[in-house]
Order: structure tokens, then sequence, then C-alpha cells
């Protein structure tokens, strides 16, 4: 077959054909009803069916499928679960889509050194069900974590709710197994702690499938805490609450995990998942983990500096079944917030926390002006927030005029100093706004980088990084060079 | 606070159009890792400050030659330390040569390295590009992880200019313990306390002594004094200061190279009739291992293979001397061949073609990690 050339359909028969013979016949899909539950991600705004759905079950029948999309120059398009929230895994016209989803082994727990190997569509979940046996866990802890796949959190360098303290995927993943586009296995650290080299396993964390495809994920392990408790604390005013925040880490705790969500959120979370929130202007939930001895130390500071900040409800945990409870409303949000309306459009920006009481004004303002309430939910110890903006796609203009208002909520996020993204990545979805945040050097560093490991831009392509040119098309929208908009917020 | 980056992308672009190769060199502390330095002496160290530290964001941003002794006492002023507890091997160390190095100190294991708190960076690359990636927040996913790449490339991907690092609170209380146990024993001790949740902050093996670290608030730290049931070792704070420093004894001058083992923690202690047992130092609870050899670089290679691990030449103090050759006579395991362990021929030629990509010309420390990079 041709390259860079439109692919005839006997071309794609052809290519087919061949592909029949590297796979079994139950790893193929390519009617259009077998194609229509994998024509989008967990943002199912954006659709599109692929030429085809390839489901390896060996190493070698992704090595061979590689190779032939490679020999033919037809792109790929890697999938885990599917539950990316930005649209990294929506598949491309005229492209493969390669599901991960039969890689679904943990294929060996090394208890001395607490390290586990599994495939990549091993769901992140699992991995700490595999070893609660050990007293172990694997720590990062995505709200999808009951389906998302360890390949995909590499992929997207998925965060969670404990990060502040137990840091990222990329903090947690000790080394991986890839294949580039001619289906060469290449490895990138191990069973230890460095590798000789350049970083290229940090690299591969969150590049959203354009560098390699990810065959295996060596995880770190984690003791289980002798003990964690939660403090929920209600304020009457979105400001104190934030001011709350930089009083614990100016306490010197890290809290395991700090949460903070607002009155619409709490009113939704609490009337879906009745976790017993009372009415407040914001609430924050703020977990500390260790020796028991540490917990209760540091549950003490905390509950001090909440009666400070003015607090005007303080509630500790005090039992298991308890804490639970506590996180029940929060690990609801999303879904509680979703019975408000249609369609909610939700964001992932992050600001210092210090720009949070600034943003949240701005937000609301633009919320009236939109007529689209928003609901804010923020892990507020790592000032990544995601506004939940509601909506009705049935109503002509309005899922654009969402879109419209989401884009300027990221902005402001880069205004501030923070980024257009914290944990769910570019996708599809904020190629835009991602104009905003680089520039002209930096996208064409990116590239450059792509081009290194995939010159025949074969792997997802299209994806998390703008082409310069729908840059310079936005250009005159975003351009203000030197002229900030918004002088009134304070810049960190 | 000297603001130098226009002067260092002139000085980069002239380079670059020269085709010049640039050897970057800030505090000079650490000239003595890598392969021998080569190329025309591009001094950062000028471009020094500490540009923003917002103690409740837990981040600060400064400029890469910022000395690190500036950093720390700053962040002591609120409490805050740099996490990775990063060495520093002379006075004048600075922020951008610790991530050029990815150096971090014994607290690594339980803490995160260097590279683990990186945030974001402004760069140079070959080119005499100025580029910004990452940020001053926590969580960043926007673009490829361009910042972290930066930590350990020993300047041959970009001029570090500007660095943010996450940074955290002190720990109110510590205390170091011992217990009696050799090689063998301290691996095993040290790796079933190290799968507990007590609050253990560093671990070392001398051959004698293990070395623990308990840090946390003092109930907790006294409740892990009681359950590790060790001695209390009263200087600890200096004991791991040298370890981290390389001043203890163990490191000592002695003519023969200083390798490093990257190995599993729990990988079995490492004897062969070439190495008597004082020659290795146990650091990082095991997945760091010090050893004082005149073994080549092949045999060093294949005692860290066969434990699962690789080896560097760490510092040869005489490297001139030590001089090992490969059969056609070519240098090896000095400064003059490789100090770094061989990478797979497929990962090699993709560090070449990431090497391309910031530095097409090949001017930023050439030949400093690899021969051929």
């Amino acid at each position: 077959m041709s390259t860079n050339m439109a692919k005839t359909p006997t071309d794609w028969q052809t290519f087919t054909f061949e592909m029949t013979k590297l796979v079994t016949a139950d790893s193929l899909l390519t009617t259009p009803e077998a194609l229509a539950p994998y024509e989008c991600d967990g943002l199912s705004v954006y659709k599109q069916q692929p030429a085809m759905v390839v489901l390896p079950n060996t190493l070698e029948e992704a090595q061979a499928i590689l190779k032939h999309c490679h020999a033919a120059q037809v792109p790929v398009v890697a999938r885990g679960a599917g539950t990316g929230l930005s649209g990294g895994a929506m598949p491309i016209e005229d492209a493969v889509l390669l599901s991960l989803a039969k890689f679904n082994k943990v294929l060996d727990i090394d208890v001395d050194n607490r390290t586990a190997v599994v495939q990549p569509g091993v769901r992140n979940l699992a991995i700490s069900e595999a070893v609660r046996h050990l007293n172990f866990y694997y720590a990062p802890d995505p709200s999808s974590q009951i389906a998302c796949t360890i390949g995909g959190n590499v992929a997207e360098n998925s965060g969670g709710v404990h990060c502040l303290k137990y840091g990222l995927t990329v903090h947690n993943v000790m080394g991986i197994k890839f294949l580039n586009t001619q289906g060469e296995l290449i490895e990138l650290g191990g069973n230890v702690l460095d590798s000789p080299g350049y970083d290229l396993l940090a690299l591969m964390h969150g590049s959203e499938g354009l560098l390699g495809i990810i065959v295996e994920v060596t995880v770190k392990l984690l003791p289980k805490p002798e003990l964690a408790q939660v403090v929920l604390a209600a304020f009457d005013d979105v400001e104190k609450a934030g001011q709350a925040v930089a009083d614990i880490i100016a306490a010197g705790i890290v809290p395991a995990g700090l949460e903070m969500m607002d009155r619409l959120a709490i009113e939704a979370a609490e009337a879906f998942a009745k976790a017993g929130y009372p009415a407040a202007e914001a609430i924050l939930l703020c977990e500390v983990d260790g020796t028991e001895a540490g917990v209760h130390d540091h549950i003490q500071s905390v509950e001090k500096v909440l009666h400070a900040a003015g607090a005007t409800e303080i509630r500790t945990s005090q039992n298991e079944a308890e804490r639970l409870q506590f996180w029940a409303g929060r690990k609801a949000a999303f879904p509680a917030v979703g019975r408000l309306a249609p369609d909610y459009y939700c964001m992932d920006g992050t600001i210092p926390k210090a720009a949070l009481p600034g943003v949240l004004k701005k937000i609301a303002q633009w919320s009236a002006e939109y007529q689209l309430p928003v609901a804010n939910v923020f892990h507020a110890g790592d000032g990544n927030m995601h506004p939940l903006i509601l909506y009705d796609a049935n109503k002509p203009g309005e899922l654009e005029q969402t879109e419209a208002f989401g884009k300027k909520i990221l902005a402001l996020c880069v205004e501030v100093g923070g980024s257009i993204t914290g944990e769910h990545g570019v996708g599809v979805e904020k190629l835009d706004s991602m104009c905003v945040q680089f520039h002209q050097h930096e996208l064409e560093q990116f590239f450059a980088i792509k081009h290194a490991f995939d010159p025949d831009k074969l792997l997802n392509p299209g994806k998390a990084i703008p082409t310069l040119h729908r840059c310079a098309e936005l250009g005159r929208m975003h351009v203000h060079d030197g002229q900030l908009p918004h002088p009134e917020l304070e810049r960190f | 606070m000297p603001d130098l980056s226009n002067e260092l992308q002139q000085t980069v672009q002239t380079a670059y159009q020269s085709k010049t190769p640039l050897n970057i060199i800030g505090g000079n502390s650490k000239s003595w890792y890598g392969r021998t330095p080569v190329g025309s002496p591009l001094h950062v160290s000028g471009h020094t400050g500490i540009i923003h530290y917002q103690p409740s964001e837990l981040m600060i941003t400064a400029r890469a030659g910022t000395p690190l002794t500036e950093i720390a006492d700053t962040l002591d002023e609120h409490r805050q330390r740099l996490p990775f507890d990063p060495p520093h091997f002379g006075e004048h160390a600075t922020i951008g040569g610790t991530v050029a190095c990815n150096f971090s100190g014994p607290r690594r294991p339980y803490a995160g390295s260097c590279r683990d708190f990186m945030l974001g960076c402004n760069i140079i690359n070959g080119k005499g590009e100025l580029m910004h990636f990452g940020g001053e927040v926590m969580k960043n996913v926007a673009g490829f992880d361009v910042t972290r790449l930066m930590a350990g490339s020993l300047g041959t991907l970009g001029l570090l200019l500007d660095l943010s690092l996450k940074v955290l609170p002190h720990r109110l209380a510590e205390q170091t313990l011992t217990l009696n146990a050799d090689f063998p024993a301290a691996i095993e001790i040290m790796n079933r306390w190290a799968a507990t949740p007590l609050p253990v902050t560093a671990m070392a093996a001398d051959g004698k002594r293990i070395y623990f670290r308990v840090c946390g608030t003092p109930s907790a730290v006294e409740k892990s004094r009681q359950q590790i049931d060790g001695d209390l070792f009263e200087d600890g704070w200096s004991f791991w200061k040298a370890l981290r420093e390389h001043t203890l004894a163990y490191f000592d001058d002695d003519p023969r190279p200083l390798w490093r083992f990257s190995v599993p923690q729990a990988a079995a202690h490492i004897q062969t009739e070439a190495i008597d047992e004082q020659d290795w130092f146990i650091g990082w609870g095991g997945t760091q291992r010090w050893l004082k050899s005149d073994l080549s670089f092949d045999d060093i290679q294949k005692l860290a293979h066969n434990a699962g691990g690789t080896a560097s030449l760490f510092r040869d103090k005489n490297s001139a001397t030590n001089r090992n050759e490969n059969s056609d006579g070519s240098p090896h395991g000095n400064r003059e061949g490789e100090v770094f362990a061989p990478l797979a021929p497929a990962l090699m030629q993709l560090h070449h073609r990431v090497k391309h990509a910031f530095d097409p010309a090949n001017i930023l420390n050439p030949g400093r990690m690899y021969r051929e990079l």
C-alpha cells in the first residue's frame, strides 16, 4: 500500500485481509455495530468510528499489528478502558484502534521488593486488590479506578485524591516496556530506583499514546498505613476555606487528601449520597494517614487550624465506616452533579492555591453571563480544580457555549500561573487551550520529541499537541501581547 | 539577583551557529561526575537568585545558578526543605547542577528523587531557543514532561535556566537508631522494616551496623523507636549528612574508583573473592550500594547485572591512571571511556534521536553522559 496517500477501498481490503492473518477472528472488529462501543472514550461529545478495532492477545500479536500498520503507514490509536476524559483514546478515521483490553494479567508480585509487574490492561484498583493480603496497595487512585487501566494511567499520568502526599502515576511507576511503531520492544527502568540514560520513563508518562504502545508496567507497592482519619469542616465562605487549606500546609502537615466542594456540589452530593454533609458555602475534607501516633497528633493540629480558620462545624471520623461515609459524598460528586442537568462538562485546570478565591469569583461571574450553572470540586491540596459546567446538549448552541466558557476558565488558569490540565490530559479536547499555555518554540520542541519516537506520525496523530497552524489561526483571539486581561486578579 | 537569560541564550545561539561545543559549568562542585567534560567553558552560576517562593504553595522557583545553601536557608526560615535531601559535594553547589545530575540524598527511597519533585523549568535548547515547560503547580499534564526529562540529563539536552520544585515541611522530630548486622542480615532487616508503615526516612548499613532514621511527630518517633528496638545513635544528624556528602570514613581518600550500584532493594549482598567486605557500603535501604574496587568496568557491570541492576563509575580520582582498556586498546571504565552502564541498542538509538531533538548540533555537554551523546 502506498504511503502518504489516501487509501482506496481496495487498499483497505488488502490491509484488513492481512490483519486477519495476524490475530484470531474474535480479535478483529470491523462492522459498524462492533465498532460502535469504541467510538468515544469518557468524553462522549466527540465520536468517531475507527477503520477497525484490533485486540491482540499476546505481545507477539501486538508487535505484528504494529509492523503491519507501519508498513502500510496506517495510524494507531491505543486504548485501555476508555475512561479518559479528554478524548485521548477517541478513534481516528482511517486508523486502527489498538485495544489493550486483553493484556489484563498481573504477571508478578515481588513481595520482597514491593513491586508488581502488570500488563497495561490491568485495572488500577485490581492491583491493590491483588496485594491486599500482603497489606500493600498501589497509591494513585483516580476516581475511575474501578474501571481505568494502568496503561491508560501511565499514558495520562493520572492523579487522584491522594497525590499531594503520594504523588502521581509517574511517582509510583518504576518501569515500563513499550513498543515503538515498528513493533520493537523497549524497556525503561525496572525493579530499581534509577536507570542509566535519559529519564524517558518520565517522558512516557502523560504522553497520551503519542510516543509508544505500553505493554508492561512495573509499579511500586506501598505498605498500608496503620490508620487514616478524615476531618470534615464546613465554612460559610469559600475564601475562608481556601485560607484554611493554606493554614494546614503552613502548620507543617501534609494531608493524604485535601478536598474542597462548593455549595452547589455539596447540595448535589448530599441529595445523591446522603453523606450527612452540613449546609455550607464550602466544605473541606482533610485526610491524615500514617502511624496511629502520628495520625492522632496531626488530627489534633488539623482541628486546631480549622477552628482558627473560622470553620462553622468540624467533624472527625471516629472509625473506618465514618471515614468512608465522609468520603462518599465527595466520591459521588460527579454523578451527583450529573443529576442536576441533562449534561455536564468537567474541567481540569490547576492553579496556585492562593489564586482560588479570585478564580472562583470569576467563574461565578461568567456562570451568570453564560447562564450555565457551575459546581466546583477542588483537589485543594494540589490546586487541581474541577469546575463542572451544567448544560443541555439538546438545546441548540449550548454545548458550544459550554466549551467557550470552559476555554475561558482554562485560559484564566494559565494567567494565574497554572495549567490547562492537571490530570485529564489534552486529548482532542484541549488542543486550542494548549495554544494559550505554550508558544511556538515549545510546540516545536514537542513535535521534535514526537519525531524522535515516531518519525512517521503514526501514533495517535493529531492529539495532545496542537499544530502551529492551528495556534496561529487561534492566535488572533488569544494574543494579548503583554496586555494581560483581568488585572484585578493576583498572580502567582 | 542577576538574570542572565538573554546573555546565555545569545551564547548558545552563537555556539549553535559555529558548532562550538559548550562545557556548562555551574558551581563546579561536580565536575568529576560523568565523562570528562569537553568544550568551551560556559559559566552559568552568575544566573542566580530565588525568583518565587510561596511557602503555602509548597513550591520554590529559583535560577539554576542559585546555591543549594541559599535555597536550604530560605526554606528553613519557613520550616520547609527540599524533600530529596540533595548532596552538595562542595560549598558552591547549585540547584542547576543538582538537577542536571539528579542527585538525591539518604531520604530518596522514602521521599522520592530530585526528578520526582520537579514541577517546571525554563531551558535553552541546543539551538538557542528559550522555552518554558511545566509550571509552579503540582499537577500538570499539558504537553510532554520535558521538565523531568531534564533531571539527570547532565546538561546534554538543555541549559537549565530556572527551576520550579515542590518543597515539603520539616518533620517535627527525628531519631537515628542502630542495630548490629553484617551486610546479608542488614539487607534482610532493612527490607523487613521498609515493608511496614513505620515512618522510616533513611536506612544504611556499613557491614557492622544498620542505621535507621525515623521522622514524624514526637510520639510517632518514640513509638517507632520502641518497635525497632535499636540503640539510640546520638549524632544521627552528622552521620546522615556525612553519608550524603561522602565525608564518612568509608569515602576517605582511596586511590580506587568508587562505583555506584543501583539494584533492587532485596537483592542479595554481592560477594566475590575479588571484593573485601569493607569495600562495600549500602545506602538507600539496599537500593544503592557503593563499592571501592579496581575491577574492570565489564566485571562490575556483570556483578550489577546479576544482582538485577546496573552500576556506574561514580567517582574516579585517578581517572588518568586508572586505565581500563578494551581488547582493542580503547579506554573503558574510566572517564575517557564509558562511566554509565551500556544501553540496549534500540534504547541507545532512541537516546540519539532524543538528543538530536534538543541539540541537533551536539554542542551541549557533548559526550558527558555517553561517548556518543
